[in-house]
């Protein structure tokens, strides 16, 4: 075989270092496309694992809705009629809506504008957001609960327990480096609450923030005097449903049961994450298309690049490859000769390209680490690189056939004859 | 040696058909030195390409040690120009970015001789030459006559039936020139057969038989009394 005979690689190796600068320059416009290919499809992976990571604590299919102001008279009603959520709704909810799986009925004190609750631990003091919720609240977003402590449970509920969840926050802030606040007891709005556990917090895309604190549900209403008022609802649908009929069912329900007009389109407000993740998860495979079709151009630029190099370099070569011939090289190895340094010139370029590449995305990746930027593990996909060292051996073959072509439609006389 | 009956050669210009060989009849035997003269445009270098296969004739037949060579594709002239012929030019054609030996070797490359005897080989030949010293030279660090000498290790190397040099000593002065001619006629005493285009008189001396050309034909064919090149140097 040629390419496994040393002395085929002595001659590519005799004929590329002849012209050392013209080969260096050559290499680098394939090499800078195989490295804007690497870091750009290397970033949009990076992007792309970032908004994962940044969703993975909330289930994609879940909504939120809440209650505003009607905005359309109906059923005697005039408009501008405040709606409140009750805690009845909930079932009812459950019961018409059925690709419901979970519903989470929440609660919230300050986070909304409104006065936060006041906190008390010793002689320090702060103010928070306090949140009343049920347990089922960790299905729909995971609550990240650091070792030792727990999130509200059912008998809390049941029992209208004083216990609390804090943000990590709240624990600086509230509590001495060396104090384990599990079990101690703070004081919220004056009534002491004992810590249960600390969350550790995830932006989920929505509002909160580290500080937030979270009591049982029921324990809130009777501390503050809601009643069966609900804040808003979170809801997960199943799997296999669809968010925004799921979203456009809930709202109908809810509209049924406060008595809104089905055309009273601000009366219930709603959010959506899986339209949101949709967008940017299509924002992240358009990023990723374009990255590949920007990279793939920006190789097969190079490699034209390697053809067109190698097409000067042939007609310089005229006499050169007139004395091959002259001395006995057959069209075949003249051909495989250009088309192999094609090829060679190509995958060296190729291979420096995705090393370096891979280095900058190293580079990059360290630089975000601890940024809020969501850009996590950009790598390259292995069928990428193969796939694109591929195009390149095809393109480098396909493109040193036209010098090849050329150099051995030159015939040797001719060759011999330009002095 | 070499057998040519009836060889025509013409190359259509625009409009013009430009009849250059116009009836070749011409043997070579084996161990002769044979200069091929004439002025330019009689038609010698044509005769030349179209025995070292480097051209084909339009009608003739040519016979190489009792060899037919016909029906020419590019592989098969490749080869039989590699086996049969070795080659001698005017500007030596030297590929100037491989060292003298790799030049020597490269016939034997092509004929996929494995490279160690490949070296061997072209070592011994650049010996015959007297510049075994200069092995691993480049070509622009040689003399023109190194150069030619080189050249001719090369055309050797791949033992050749016949040697054809087209104005070997065009591009060298006379001292020079005679140098390359001691070689050339050295190795024709060892009995290869040779072929010299040329224009100069005292070259054509040198050899062992004169062939004149004019306007596409023989017009002369002599044996002379060959002058030995090492008389002037």
């Amino acid at each position: 075989m040629l390419i496994f005979n040393r002395d085929t690689w002595q001659e590519i190796f005799g004929s590329i270092q002849k012209n050392k600068s013209r080969t260096i320059i050559t290499v680098i416009g394939v090499l800078w496309g195989i490295f804007i290919y690497i870091v750009l499809s290397g970033a949009a992976k990076g992007l792309d694992n970032g908004f994962e990571e940044k969703f993975e604590d909330v289930a994609m299919n879940s909504m939120f809705t809440w209650a505003q102001q009607t905005s359309v008279p109906y059923a005697g009603f005039k408009t501008g009629r405040p709606i409140q959520l009750k805690l009845k709704d909930v079932q009812i909810l459950k019961t018409r809506v059925p690709e419901i799986q979970y519903i989470a009925p929440r609660i919230v004190k300050g986070a909304f504008g409104g006065e936060s609750g006041s906190v008390v631990f010793g002689q320090r003091t702060g103010s928070y957001s306090i949140y009343g919720d049920f347990p089922v609240l960790s299905k729909i977003a995971t609550q990240k609960i650091y070792i030792g402590g727990r999130f509200i449970n059912n008998n809390d509920i049941e029992a209208n327990r004083k216990v609390c969840v804090i943000g990590e926050r709240t624990q600086k802030e509230l509590f001495a480096k060396d104090v384990d606040p599990i079990g101690k007891f703070i004081r919220i709005d004056n009534v002491f609450f004992r810590v249960i556990g600390v969350k550790k917090f995830e932006d989920g895309g929505g509002f909160g923030d580290d500080g937030d604190i979270t009591i049982p549900f029921s324990t809130y209403r009777k501390l503050y005097n809601t009643g069966n008022n609900v804040g808003w609802l979170a809801i997960a649908a199943f799997d296999d449903a669809d968010v925004m009929k799921v979203e456009e069912d809930v709202k109908m329900v809810l509209k049924k049961i406060h008595q809104i007009s089905p055309e009273d389109e601000r009366a219930i407000g709603s959010f959506n994450l899986g339209e949101i993740f949709n967008k940017i998860n299509g924002f992240a495979k358009g990023l990723t298309f374009l990255s590949l079709v920007v990279g793939v151009a920006t190789i097969i630029a190079g490699v034209i690049g390697i053809g067109n190099i190698l097409l000067i370099s042939v007609k310089e070569r005229t006499k050169e490859l007139g004395v091959r011939r002259a001395l006995g090289a057959t069209p075949s190895e003249v051909r495989g000769q250009i088309i192999l340094e094609s090829v060679f010139l190509t995958l060296i370029a190729g291979i420096f390209g995705i090393v370096l590449g891979s280095f900058v995305l190293k580079i990059i990746d360290s630089a975000t680490q601890e940024t809020d930027i969501p850009y996590t593990n950009p790598t390259v996909p292995i069928p990428y690189v193969i796939g694109a060292l591929f195009i390149m051996v095809v393109l480098g073959t396909l493109i040193g056939l036209i010098p090849a072509q050329r150099a051995v439609s030159i015939k040797p006389i001719d060759a011999l004859r330009e002095e | 040696m070499i057998e040519i009956k009836d060889l025509h050669k013409s190359y259509t210009i625009g409009k013009n058909a430009l009849h250059v060989l116009k009836g070749i009849n011409f043997n070579v035997k084996e161990g002769e030195l044979v200069a091929i003269m004439g002025s330019s445009g009689s038609g010698k270098s044509t005769l030349l390409n179209i025995l070292g296969m480097l051209d084909v004739a339009d009608e003739g037949t040519y016979t190489l040690d009792e060899f037919p060579i016909k029906d020419l594709n590019e592989t098969k002239a490749a080869k039989y120009r590699n086996k049969f012929l070795g080659f001698i030019f005017q500007s030596f054609n030297l590929i100037n970015y491989k060292s003298a030996l790799e030049n020597v070797a490269l016939p034997l490359y092509y004929q996929k001789v494995p490279r160690k005897e490949r070296n061997e080989t072209a070592m011994k030949y650049l010996a015959k030459v007297g510049l075994a010293d200069w092995a691993s030279h480049l070509p622009s660090e040689l003399s023109g006559g190194q150069k030619q000498r080189i050249a001719i290790a090369r055309a050797l190397a791949a033992q050749p039936k016949v040697l054809l040099a087209d104005e070997p000593t065009g591009a060298l002065d006379s001292k020079t020139s005679y140098e390359v001619m001691q070689l050339i006629q050295e190795i024709n005493d060892e009995g290869k057969t040779i072929l010299v285009v040329t224009h100069e008189d005292d070259i054509a001396k040198m050899c062992k038989r004169v062939v004149q050309l004019k306007d596409g034909v023989i017009i002369e064919d002599k044996y002379v009394e060959q002058v030995r090149a090492s008389d002037h140097v």
